[in-house]
């Protein structure tokens, strides 16, 4: 039967964020074309894959995608769910599948969970701030919802590179650390651009009448900057590698409290 | 009255820095800052050194409390930690492969 050979002909794109590529592969044209809009940027045309996850398109449903994300690990298979879809991944062999309705969020959920749990093992780790790149070195602006986060970035002069508005994306060097552009996007709706630049510094963020840096100690930037690494497994190893990690990040780089108005003044700090 | 014995919850990651000591809770990932008095309680705690001793050589050596009162505060504490999982009381010694990795 040749005719359904050809409709279940799957197809397959990479995309690489923070220099991990996964590819992920498709029955359905229409899917693959929405993944390949979303991760414009990030989709790369190189057959090397870290992880391969197949994708089983269900019928839309009801699935809560606020709903809090179920990670865990058995016998090496990592599990993981949500209100809106399911998924399995064995490190091991680097590939799982995903069950979702035909929506770009499910996905963009799951690659988060993988890349958070890759980047634990690694010392790095994916976390709640903006950054952008200027002059050569990358910053990172850390704060929950309603922090600034994306204000800060509508507020970069032209000379400032977005990486993110939302989830900054840290890998472990052995100088020191890299932020990566990240697709992962805010309130702004715009994604990162796919470069990378050493950290040079974080800034908690703050809003205030004046725009000023002060600084925090290790502590309390240790204890900001836990609240906000993207954390999703209940696993006792996971655990410490991301408080080792935050430890480890404090001792090498700059973090301070940045309290700004929301003006483009703000950015004469950003140096 | 009966000793009580504290150990350190091996399943727990924790740090000192500033002289604040902080604990992640390995089973749902809460962090937690102890105060001085919790943290020289947390650093004795061996499992094997009865509680009552832990008071009169650390908690009352630092600060300049009635030991009784001070026992008292302890076991509350103790049982508040224990609450959390960070920490284990037992009316025995506690023995264990390893205790909380403390930094």
């Amino acid at each position: 039967m040749p005719e359904l050979a050809a409709e279940l002909e799957t197809l397959a794109l990479v995309i690489e964020i923070g220099e991990m590529p996964v590819r992920v592969k498709t029955n359905d044209p229409a899917f693959h074309h929405m993944l390949s809009d979303r991760y414009a940027g990030f989709v790369t045309a190189s057959e090397h894959a870290e992880i391969e996850f197949n994708v089983d398109l269900l019928a839309p449903r009801a699935g809560d995608p606020d709903a809090d994300v179920c990670a865990t690990q058995r016998a090496g298979r990592w599990s993981l769910t949500r209100g809106d879809f399911s998924a399995e991944w064995e490190p091991d062999s680097r590939r799982g599948w995903i069950r979702q309705s035909a929506n770009p969020y499910s996905i963009d959920s799951v690659l988060r969970i993988v890349h958070t749990l890759v980047l634990a093992k690694k010392g790095g780790f994916l976390l709640h701030s903006a950054s952008a790149i200027r002059n050569g070195k990358a910053v990172l602006f850390a704060g929950v919802s309603g922090a600034g986060k994306t204000t800060i970035s509508r507020l970069a002069p032209s000379d400032v590179t977005l990486l993110t508005d939302e989830i900054s994306y840290v890998r472990r060097r052995s100088d020191g650390y890299v932020a990566f552009g990240t697709p992962f996007a805010g309130e702004l709706a715009k994604i990162g651009e796919n470069v990378s630049a050493p950290i040079a510094a974080v800034y908690l963020l703050a809003q205030g009448p004046e725009n000023h840096i002060d600084a925090v100690s290790p502590s309390e930037a240790v204890r900001s900057l836990l609240s906000n690494i993207l954390f999703f497994a209940e696993d006792e190893d996971l655990v410490r590698a991301a408080f080792d990690s935050a430890f480890e990040f404090v001792s090498r780089v700059l973090v301070s409290r940045l309290t700004f108005l929301p003006d483009s003044r703000v950015w004469e700090l950003i140096r | 009255m009966s000793k009580l014995f504290v150990a350190r919850d091996s399943r727990v990651a924790a740090r000192s820095l500033d002289g604040e000591m902080m604990i992640m809770s390995g089973r749902d990932s809460t962090l937690f800052t102890l105060n001085r008095t919790a943290t020289l309680l947390w650093q004795a705690a061996d499992g094997v050194t009865p509680l009552d001793e832990i008071v009169e050589r650390r908690i009352c050596v630092e600060f300049e409390v009635d030991p009784s009162v001070a026992l008292q505060d302890a076991e509350s504490l103790a049982r508040e930690l224990a609450n959390h999982e960070i920490l284990q009381v037992s009316k025995e010694p506690i023995l264990q492969k390893s205790a909380g990795a403390s930094r």
